[in-house]
């Protein structure tokens, strides 16, 4: 067994062995089973690898104590709360949140910008109000917005970006206006990889009474965020990019908002009181969790949170700028290809890219033969790649379990892939 | 759809070079006709692929030409100019029983259903064409 279960990193970090860490995640044990060669996955950023703490702490839920949540009055019931709601404060120390109640747990993130979006906007946008964007942000912090404006009548306005893809505050502060209700902003580009300066963007919204949310869906793997620290007023994330399972995330609301807005879906759990013809809600965090939770995976996010923290974040740091250093100078060692976005002291470890005269599709599939897992696409967002004037690009995505042997792996399939189709 | 067996990465290479590069990098009909008897256009929202599809039909009910243009991968592309190559000279029924099987035959290399949708777009469109077209004729292209 792995010395790296987690345990929350205390003073000095703990000692950072690959081998140990590779180890922990069972998908790396196999060979490639299309190709023969070792798994090289650089799609983190879609989904992320599962340590066996994480696939370890699910089975257990459902092997020794499963139950559903906050209902049953018996042992296994008991067990269940106890497990989530420890679950609840990994994650509140995780963000440095004030209290666990204002820890929600959603499906996701795209839950949570649509819990925000439909919750606090239908009830507090009017007309003429505006939410400021970009075209860094996932559709899914896009497109709730763009329903909520719709029927509220509310107007998207852009932030420019700057012409390597990154937001300058200073454009920030051009664009708030006194309409500015809200801005919603993501913590690190999906594509570019870009870290907008939120600790400086933030406060020009605070100045101007508008409220930020933070999607914070790639940034949370990689680094630690503070929300008290930021003052940020919400934060989403989703649990399977975090190195847990899939159906569960995060969101982030200052009490005063959660206890403002009302609930985004009705059902069991949520409710004070049900009469015949209205009800009253329960105390957050419960009045946004209706139904059911995804009560294993809430566990496993748990676990995986635990993990990380064990992992020690100067760590994952220090490796993934390795990462992040090498896979520059390595793809820019291969003719006619452009690296998207921002230098690297902008950006956190995400490398996308096209390559002149070889479509992205193509290049996945190329790369797939050689064991290499990469996205390619528009990485649902569709508005950022208008923007830089291309279809479609190809992302590698990193994490801590990555290794520089890798990186020589993606460039000797790149140049394999370009020899295929007579470039190289 | 087409069940694909799994061919080596070596064969894979072969069927490629064969089968896809030269329509991908000399492609048939490529560029579209001034007048044609109907034409129409789709993209694959996964990869952004881009295809228009133009038939030239004769009084015999016959594709006297077929035309394409757009952008986006090989796949996608070189789909396009074989459907071209394969339809011409074909009545609008022997089209009719054109199967995407027998296009993803044709394509040669085996498609994960992912790439399916690259390599059967073309064939979408034809589709689409045919039974949208009901005897009467889309306007000329612009």
């Amino acid at each position: 067994m792995s010395t790296m279960s987690g345990k929350p990193s205390t003073g000095t970090p703990p000692a950072w062995d690959m081998a140990a860490i590779r180890a922990d995640f069972p998908i790396f044990e196999q060979v490639h089973p299309r190709t023969g060669r070792p798994v090289v996955y650089l799609d983190s950023g879609a989904s992320a690898q599962k340590p066996r703490q994480v696939i370890d702490a699910v089975s257990q839920c459902y092997a020794e104590y499963y139950a559903n949540a906050y209902r049953g009055v018996y042992y296994f019931g008991d067990r269940v709360d106890a497990a989530l709601e420890r679950s609840r404060e990994s994650v509140r120390a995780l963000i440095g949140a004030a209290d666990a109640s204002e820890v929600v747990f959603t499906s996701g993130t795209t839950m949570s910008v649509n819990l925000v979006a439909r919750s606090w906007g239908a009830k507090f946008l009017r007309p003429g109000d505006e939410i400021l964007l970009n075209v860094l942000e996932h559709h899914a912090n896009l497109v709730p917005w763009q329903i909520i404006a719709g029927e509220t009548g509310a107007r998207l306005i852009y932030v420019p970006l700057t012409d390597d893809g990154r937001l300058d505050p200073e454009r920030v502060a051009q664009s708030l206006t006194p309409r500015t209700r809200i801005m919603a902003v993501t913590a690190m580009s999906n594509v570019l990889g870009t870290i907008p300066p939120l600790a400086e963007i933030i406060p020009l919204c605070r100045q101007n009474g508008t409220l930020v949310f933070v999607d914070g869906a790639q940034l949370v793997p990689h680094a630690p965020i503070d929300v008290q620290a930021l003052d940020a007023d919400f934060l989403a994330f989703s649990g399977h990019k975090l190195f847990g399972p899939s159906g569960v995330g995060v969101l982030y609301g200052k009490r005063s908002l959660l206890e403002a807005m009302d609930p985004f879906l009705g059902g069991g759990h949520m409710i004070d009181e049900v009469f015949t013809d209205r009800s009253t809600w329960a105390e957050i965090p419960a009045k946004f969790e209706a139904g059911t939770l995804p009560i294993a995976p809430i566990v496993g996010l748990g676990a995986a949170v635990d993990y990380v923290r064990g992992l020690g974040w100067e760590n994952i740091h220090r490796h993934e700028r390795e990462l992040l250093a090498a896979t520059h100078r390595a793809l820019s060692q291969i003719p006619g290809l452009t690296i998207l976005g921002p230098e690297q002291s902008h950006k956190g470890a995400i490398v996308s890219f096209t390559i002149d005269g070889l479509h992205p599709h193509d290049l996945a599939d190329w790369l797939d033969r050689r064991g290499v897992a990469v996205r390619a696409g528009h990485h649902c967002t569709m508005p950022l790649h208008d923007h830089l004037g291309i279809h479609a690009s190809t992302r590698g995505s990193f994490a801590f379990y990555n290794t520089l042997a890798e990186v020589d792996a993606l460039a000797e399939a790149l140049r394999y892939a370009l020899k295929k189709h007579h470039l190289g | 759809m087409g069940s694909q067996s799994p061919v080596s990465t070596d064969r894979y290479e072969e069927l490629y070079e064969e089968h896809i590069l030269p329509h991908f990098e000399d492609p048939y009909h490529k560029g579209l006709l001034p007048v044609a008897t109907c034409q129409h256009s789709a993209r694959n929202p996964l990869c952004g692929d881009q295809v228009t599809l133009q038939l030239l039909i004769d009084d015999q009910g016959r594709v006297a030409q077929a035309h394409f243009d757009g952008n986006g991968c090989a796949i996608s592309q070189a789909g396009a100019s074989i459907l071209c190559e394969q339809i011409e000279g074909k009545t609008v029924e022997e089209i009719e029983n054109f199967t995407a099987e027998q296009m993803l035959g044709l394509i040669g290399v085996p498609l994960t259903a992912t790439r399916q949708r690259c390599g059967l777009l073309s064939f979408k469109i034809l589709k689409t064409l045919l039974y949208s077209r009901d005897g009467q004729d889309a306007p000329p292209a612009t």
